[in-house]
């Protein structure tokens, strides 16, 4: 139960804070079609977040609703990963940064799917057609900005180079996840990984994109420890209810 | 920095209960698939279609606004095209 409560929370925080972050976009999209389609994967984000905290917050039994995992937790409290939390930086690193989760999201919904919580294959149902969509819509992004133009392509390769030290940490797996896959509640992820590679060099080749050779892997925000970004992130984020205390509209 | 701007492209949707396609309105993409996709993410937000088309406005031959008199009057004079003139037998609803 506390396992699969603290595994409820990584991949909610996942979905809170990239869903915070394409949020920032509303109203800066690079072109009105592009903006909407960024708010929608945001708010597409935020639903599955909410879905995600209730069952957590039911599991938890203290009383604490959604709304209370969402917003009145502390920075080393939130469990996910590195690579959500990054700034948006230019339209091929919010792109790219999309891509490699919405790639890990995917193939991860997939294999819940089975899952022996039926609570949790039930969410993974819901969100995998949101998120299908969602990785449709990075896929074509990262072969246009690739096969682009020069300065698209140069924009999308170093996005890559910047980002890729934060992918490894999709698939960190501890004891809760040991746990878990033993009772075959969850995949192993290191058994998602090659299939994530594979999936992301193939939209990469026709991108003409490349990975880098070696470069080492970074990110232990699954177990809370963040980058500098995301205090900001948060003091945002949680502004109004640390303000006005159980305000709502 | 390219100031080309991208194509704009008309979009049509049919809804659950709709036969045919409606024009919805336009948008801006740079292909065929980024259109279909821009249309989904603008015009179907809110449960509107199960079906896009688009297609590109330039693509489109449209009769002139100034030719209308010449196009379009003459029919208004020509009431013996509509099926107003035939005796309806009794017991036909919906007519």
């Amino acid at each position: 139960m506390e396992h699969t409560y603290k595994f409820l929370l990584r991949i909610g925080d996942d979905s809170l804070i990239l869903g915070q972050r394409l949020a920032e976009l509303c109203g800066h999209g690079p072109i009105l079609e592009e903006d909407i389609a960024l708010t929608n994967i945001s708010l597409d984000l935020i639903g599955q977040a909410t879905n995600i905290y209730t069952y957590a917050a039911q599991l938890e039994g203290k009383g604490r609703d959604a709304d209370a995992l969402a917003f009145l937790r502390l920075e080393h409290q939130y469990l996910n990963t590195v690579l959500v939390e990054q700034p948006n930086g230019n339209f091929a690193d919010t792109l790219v940064r999309q891509f490699f989760f919405d790639v890990y999201r995917k193939l991860l919904f997939e294999h819940l799917l089975t899952s022996t919580d039926e609570q949790i294959a039930a969410i993974a149902e819901k969100s995998l057609k949101e998120t299908r969509y969602h990785l449709k819509h990075s896929s074509e992004w990262v072969i246009r900005l690739g096969d682009g133009t020069e300065l698209s392509k140069e924009r999308a390769q170093f996005a890559i180079l910047d980002l890729w030290r934060y992918t490894d940490e999709l698939f960190y797996m501890d004891e809760t996840e040991i746990q878990l896959v033993s009772a075959g509640v969850i995949p192993n992820l290191k058994d998602l990984k090659p299939l994530w590679m594979e999936h992301v060099l193939s939209i990469l080749n026709i991108a003409t994109l490349k990975l880098p050779e070696n470069q080492g892997f970074f990110g232990a925000g699954r177990q809370g420890r963040h980058s500098e970004y995301m205090g900001f992130l948060l003091a945002q984020l949680q502004y109004m209810q640390r303000v006005y205390p159980n305000m709502q509209w | 920095m390219s100031t080309n701007e991208w194509p704009l492209w008309e979009v049509f949707i049919r809804s659950k209960q709709g036969l045919n396609h409606k024009h919805v309105g336009s948008l801006r993409a740079a292909d065929a698939e980024m259109a279909l996709q821009n249309a989904r993410d603008v015009y179907t937000r809110r449960s509107e279609g199960i079906s896009i088309w688009v297609v590109q406005s330039a693509l489109i031959t449209a009769s002139d606004p100034a030719d209308s008199e010449a196009y379009f009057e003459p029919s208004d004079s020509k009431v013996y095209r509509h099926p107003t003139f035939y005796d309806l037998p009794d017991g036909i609803e919906h007519m």
